[in-house]
């Protein structure tokens, strides 16, 4: 018999006890900056940084949100539906209410929206037990049709409103936004490493049956991850709005494959289980990193959205743990 | 005390369990043994909750209960230790011994890890088992994950107020024999806390570690004996039964083979699994491949077939070597696989009869044109009449058929495919008594056409009864190699002599 046969190699020191594999996108993320430290001679600089985790703040927020379902092995590409019609909600709101409570309502209601999206999504992907890959799909086109329908195709402005103190007021060199995001991910990463519903979200990525098995409330979990997924969306419309001035409904534009490149790029496995919030944010500043280098040294912008691509195919080749996986699709 | 009363369990018209009535009584190991489809994986799962009787009841502590899901029945005390391993590898061992029973680690709405340690810490040691409870499931070696398992199963103590009932299915097929002692050691200490029902296929064992054992065969119990007055040679008598059903085999069909060698295999081996085997397979021979689980035979046959390479020795077909990279490398030489899991690798479900019939050799209905349905229905129609498949048309979806004839379209397969050997990897796994009968006329029909049959059988009955030859392996080697002419078949109790 082959008890060893399962036994993955086992350590013989202290070099290899070190988890290289979820390392790898810390270290990648150093050498990235190393390298564009190098060459680039405004990369190494306050302000660059500055603006570095300023344009991070609203794909951190979104890549947490989307982190969650990944985790269950699961999937979100209602990411700029739910962004769309969350903004737009945002900025009606915001005009509909005088004065300073009108950024507050705002805010309010970017976020019950999105999160009553995603429990839709939930909802319909647990009671339907339909693949969250199509439910997540079709309400992508159903928060932009929403969103669309609102404004009439147009914008809402909102340059004068309080909200846009998030992008404008600026604490320790950085703007406010910057600060929610990064209390958006300590919550998370909280949630996600602390709690009972954390815990059932990587044994779902792990084992559905097994966790089912072992008497996890898999669908209230399944539901509630989508709800605060969709949570997080609209807490990065609320973002959006802030730092453009307006809602519309193109605002989420390009940011389901940014959300969902940073999260695999930092590690969280695709098919479930693995990774995690802080994984992502890994993620996430790599994918900002490596765009806002490819500006300094002056790469043509479709030329970077096809090095964006190349970054996702490479990461997910470089991560799959190949062995006794059978088929692929 | 646990007690099963009459339990009756159906899939589809398949009758496995046929009122079965069994007892635990505090502090007891009872042992449950029978063949491969003897129903005793059924009892478990009803007993675990995981499936609902379709007859019968369940008595626990004197009252009838309902056992929904698994859930309801660790409420009860009951608790399984799988045979599939079931830890979620990603998570931690202390992550898996709680897993939906962490409520009670909760402070204010935070998992407090470090009760959570020590409660595992707490566990592990009650199974006697030395490893950091913040480790990944996944690292842990088999033996391990196992002992991981019963301390879940153990953990159920803290939360129930009444005596365990532990199921241990198969606890000891992945073990060495060191694991295993520490593993019975185990068992007899925690006697005090739990009773336990023990499955294994290996009776010495059964016999060492238990007071009593109840005997499956057919879906029904047929004994009950006190285990210190059995021995492992009358515990088999009662699990294969006495009678000799020589006609159920066809053994009157059954021809001498003819001279040609199908295939020649000397010295193969693969590390960790196998060694040294060399047989010839005639045409029109039926080779018997008897052996536990883990004796290598369930990885020669993956060797036969392609899907994994040999480490030393050769096969030669028809006089050249014969050295697969792949199962299309095996099909093209003429071979071909029935599996066991008929619903995941024999056949596509959702695609018509016709189609899979022509899956392995697509030229057989193609017109200059292109694909012809006409071909592919009429080459269909040829085969429902000269297997006799009840099927309605050659359209219909084979996920419609009943699992006997499933079985017919799967050899259909590879006879249009022009298999000249054919791998049965438990060809009548899963199918009624009628199917089964069927199956056999089919490999005496494929005997008497020359197709060499490798056969790999559910029951050592079986094997016997269709074989021509049978070869026992034991401990990755073949420990004999036994003729089973028609009307000298050879003892069962003789062949698993040379398995244990």
């Amino acid at each position: 018999m082959t008890a060893a046969a399962g036994e993955s190699a086992a350590p013989p020191g202290r070099l290899a006890r070190v988890p290289w594999r979820a390392m790898a996108p810390l270290l990648v993320l150093a050498g990235l900056c190393l390298v564009l430290g190098l060459v680039a001679p405004n990369f190494a600089t306050t302000g660059n940084f500055g603006r570095i985790a300023t344009s991070a703040a609203v794909p951190a927020v979104l890549t947490i949100g989307a982190t969650l379902v990944i985790l269950m092995g699961g999937i979100d590409l209602s990411i700029e539906g739910a962004m769309a019609v969350a903004a737009v909600a945002a900025a009606l709101v915001v005009v509909a209410v005088p004065g300073p409570w009108g950024a507050v309502a705002g805010a309010a209601a970017a976020l019950a929206t999105g999160a009553a999206l995603g429990a839709t999504s939930g909802l319909l992907h647990v009671g339907l037990r339909a693949p969250s890959f199509m439910i997540t799909l079709g309400m992508w086109f159903i928060g932009l049709g929403l969103a669309i329908w609102l404004v009439g195709g147009g914008t809402v402005s909102v340059r004068d409103s309080e909200l846009r103190s998030l992008a404008l007021v600026r604490i320790g060199g950085l703007p406010l936004s910057v600060w929610v995001a990064l209390g958006a991910v300590l919550l998370a990463w909280v949630v996600q490493s602390r709690t009972r519903f954390g815990r059932a979200l990587y044994a779902i990525g792990g084992g559905e049956d097994l966790a089912v098995q072992s008497g996890v409330p898999v669908g209230r979990v399944k539901i509630m991850a989508f709800a605060l997924a969709g949570l997080c969306y609209g807490l990065g419309a609320v973002l959006a709005v802030a730092q453009l001035g307006q809602g519309n409904a193109e605002i989420g534009e390009g940011r389901l494959f940014a959300a969902v490149s940073a999260a695999v790029v930092g590690g969280t496995s695709l098919l479930g289980g693995h990774g995690g919030v802080l994984h992502s944010l890994v993620g996430v500043i790599i994918v900002v990193v490596l765009s806002n280098g490819m500006i300094l040294l002056g790469v043509p912008p479709y030329l970077q959205q096809a090095v964006q691509g190349l970054l996702i195919i490479i990461a997910v080749a470089v991560s799959l743990d190949r062995r006794g996986q059978g088929l692929v699709k | 005390m646990l007690i099963g009363e009459n339990l009756r369990k159906s899939y589809g018209n398949v009758e496995a369990l046929r009122g079965v009535s069994l007892e635990v009584r505090p502090g007891e190991v009872v042992g449950l043994v029978g063949e491969n489809g003897a129903g005793k994986s059924t009892l478990m799962r009803l007993l675990a909750g995981t499936q609902r009787p379709t007859g019968g009841r369940i008595l626990r502590d004197g009252q009838p209960v309902t056992l929904a899901s698994p859930r309801d029945a660790n409420a009860l005390g009951i608790a399984m230790v799988f045979q599939e391993q079931s830890l979620i590898p990603n998570l931690s061992v202390a992550e898996n011994l709680f897993l939906g029973q962490d409520r009670g680690f909760v402070r204010s709405g935070l998992i407090d890890r470090r009760a959570m340690r020590e409660a595992a810490l707490r566990h592990l040691a009650k199974v006697g088992l030395d490893v950091n409870p913040g480790r990944r499931a996944g690292e842990l070696s088999f033996a391990q994950r196992q002992m991981v398992e019963l301390a879940k199963a153990l953990a159920l103590e803290d939360r129930v107020e009444r005596d365990l009932v532990i199921l241990l299915d198969e606890p000891t097929s992945v073990l060495e024999q060191a694991e295993i002692d520490l593993l019975f050691a185990r068992v007899r200490a925690l006697r005090s806390r739990a009773s336990f029902i023990f499955v294994s296929h290996r009776l010495d064992e059964v016999l060492a570690i238990s007071d009593r054992v109840y005997v499956m065969r057919d879906g029904a119990m047929v004994a009950e004996a006190q285990a210190s007055e059995m021995t492992p040679t009358e515990l088999h008598r009662m699990m294969v039964g006495r009678g000799v059903r020589t006609e159920y085999y066809l053994e009157s069909r059954q021809a001498p083979p003819r001279e040609e060698v199908a295939l020649s295999v000397r010295g193969l081996g693969k590390r960790k699994a196998f060694q040294d085997v060399s047989f010839d397979l005639h045409q029109g021979e039926v080779l018997g491949l008897a052996g536990v689980i883990g004796s290598g035979r369930e990885d020669l046959i993956r060797i036969l077939f392609g899907f994994e390479r040999p480490d030393a020795g050769r096969m030669d077909i028809g006089g050249r070597v014969y050295a697969p990279r792949s199962p299309a490398e095996a099909v093209a030489r003429g071979l071909g696989f029935v599996p066991s899991e008929r619903r995941t690798e024999g056949l596509v479900m959702t695609l018509p009869l016709g189609a899979n019939i022509t899956l392995a050799r697509i030229r057989a209905a193609m017109a200059p044109w292109g694909l012809s349905r006409r071909r592919e229905r009429a080459l269909a129609r040829e085969w429902i009449d000269r297997l006799a498949i009840r099927a309605p048309s050659p359209d219909t979806p084979c996920r419609h058929l009943s699992g006997g004839n499933q079985q017919k379209v799967v050899l259909a397969k590879w006879r249009t495919a022009g298999s000249r050997l054919l791998i049965l990897d438990h060809p009548t796994r899963g199918i009624d008594v009628g199917a089964k009968e069927e199956v056999f006329r089919l490999v005496r029909d494929l005997s008497d056409e020359g197709v060499a049959i490798l056969l790999v059988a559910d029951t050592l009955e079986e094997t016997i009864g269709l074989s021509h030859r049978m070869l026992v392996m034991r401990d990755g080697v073949v420990s004999a190699e036994l003729p089973a002419p028609a009307g000298g078949k050879p003892d069962q109790v003789r062949v698993v002599e040379h398995m244990v």
